[in-house]
């Protein structure tokens, strides 16, 4: 059985049209990342979040609420829910993101951000004045409520002077680079992924990776935008031996996440199906979208090798602090 | 009998294009769902205007994953993600009422 559908996605759209974000977060919440690094605001070039990975942690404890409400009698309700959320944002109290994983999310922000520094790329960013991308809504094809969010964004840009935007997750690169053109007239920015961009510098290594690692490719930027070759080539720069699972690149499976808010029980199979293919190379696995993270870690619930941001593993290489896959790896053979 | 809506064809969008499927079954096959449905049946009932098997079939066009597999490994190249899309498109105006 799936969720109201109706109930469920008008909530989603509801959110996009009055507060401009599906599951709407306070300022603090969104920028928190950024703190200390004296990023400058704004700019022709800016680092793009699109809130991807700010949101996460929220849309893991609500995808476990939800999951909770796939049989059981409060699903009646949703409708009554929806009317509620329209002039209280219900969504804000459903459920609470712990703070370990925010912490950890923010982290991966912060990395993609120092590794830009690192490798000599000037870049500026929105701060408060960002908005996601209204991915969710896209995908599932509502069409009328995200055109005047895009043409909010694309007016925002304008605003700011913005041409070129690097993006940090695949969800939001697509909508950027390939969606927005089609659907906007004028959307001229050069859209591309900090993976690509990385791809082209020479990364100084001071840890060198020396392990087997397994890449899971995004569905989204293997068959939507070609993205497969760069993340190899910078793992490989850096010292990692990769292990393809069963199935990658243009044939990488899904990790079920575009399917969580509607079917969450199915949702955590094809995760689980994801999850055995990556394991059966026995390496920690290196993951490039916070959508494929928090389904397969909570599929995986602890056990397996162990999931890790991209760019996480590439600040252990690159950057002095230690990294975190490398120091969990150790502690998980030391068990 | 199979009740045909003209109409049906032109709410769900012009630019649906499945007409170079030859219903090989590769994406059928292929699917991470396992469905047994997705996708060359249900743009046949497009195609044919029976909005109401369309309709009988909203579980599985809400439950694509729009990754894309089916279409990558598709001979006849129909961009079968925007295809399941502009369905859900059709639900989302004519059943779920939330073009406002």
């Amino acid at each position: 059985m799936s969720l109201p559908k109706k109930h469920v996605l008008g909530i989603l759209a509801d959110n996009l049209k009055l507060r401009k974000s599906v599951l709407p977060l306070s300022r603090r919440a969104l920028t928190r990342w950024a703190r200390g690094l004296d990023i400058p605001y704004g700019g022709e070039t800016v680092l793009y979040t699109g809130h991807m990975y700010q949101l996460i942690p929220k849309i893991g404890a609500m995808a476990n609420r939800m999951a909770k409400f796939e049989d059981s009698w409060i699903r009646r309700w949703m409708g009554l829910g929806r009317v509620i959320n329209r002039g209280i944002n219900l969504t804000r109290f459903m459920a609470h993101a712990k703070r370990k994983e925010r912490r950890a999310y923010d982290r991966v922000l912060r990395n993609i951000a120092l590794l830009l520094r690192e490798a000599g790329v000037e870049f500026g960013y929105l701060y408060g004045d960002e908005m996601y991308s209204g991915a969710l809504l896209h995908d599932q094809g509502i069409d009328a409520v995200l055109l005047p969010h895009a043409r909010r964004l694309q007016a925002l840009f304008a605003e700011h002077g913005v041409r070129r935007v690097i993006t940090v997750d695949p969800h939001t690169t697509n909508m950027l680079r390939s969606v927005f053109p089609e659907m906007l007239d004028g959307f001229d920015v050069e859209v591309r992924n900090y993976l690509e961009v990385l791809a082209d510098y020479d990364l100084p290594v001071k840890n060198p990776l020396e392990m087997g690692l397994t890449i899971h490719d995004s569905c989204v930027y293997a068959r939507y935008e070609d993205v497969i070759d760069q993340p190899r080539q910078l793992l490989a720069r850096l010292g990692a031996r990769l292990q393809e699972p069963e199935l990658s690149g243009k044939m990488t499976h899904c990790c079920g996440g575009p399917i969580e808010s509607l079917f969450p029980g199915k949702a955590h199979e094809i995760a689980l199906k994801r999850v055995e293919q990556l394991s059966a190379t026995g390496c920690a696995v290196a993951v490039m979208c916070p959508i494929c993270m928090v389904n397969l870690k909570g599929a995986a619930n602890g056990d397996g090798p162990g999931f890790f941001d991209i760019a996480d593993v590439l600040a252990g290489a690159v950057l002095d602090d230690p990294s975190p896959v490398r120091q969990t790896t150790d502690e998980r053979k030391e068990r | 009998m199979a009740k045909v809506n003209r109409k049906f064809i032109d709410e769900v969008g012009s630019r649906f294009n499945a007409s170079a499927c030859m219903s090989c079954g590769a994406c059928t096959a292929i699917c991470p769902m396992e469905t047994g449905m997705l996708p060359r049946m249900l743009f046949r009932f497009t195609m044919l205007g029976q909005d109401g098997k369309i309709r009988e079939n909203e579980d599985t066009i809400f439950s694509c994953l729009l990754c894309r597999m089916c279409e990558v490994n598709c001979p006849a190249e129909v961009p079968i993600a925007e295809n399941v899309r502009l369905l859900r498109g059709y639900f989302d105006v004519h059943v779920f009422d939330l073009a406002r």
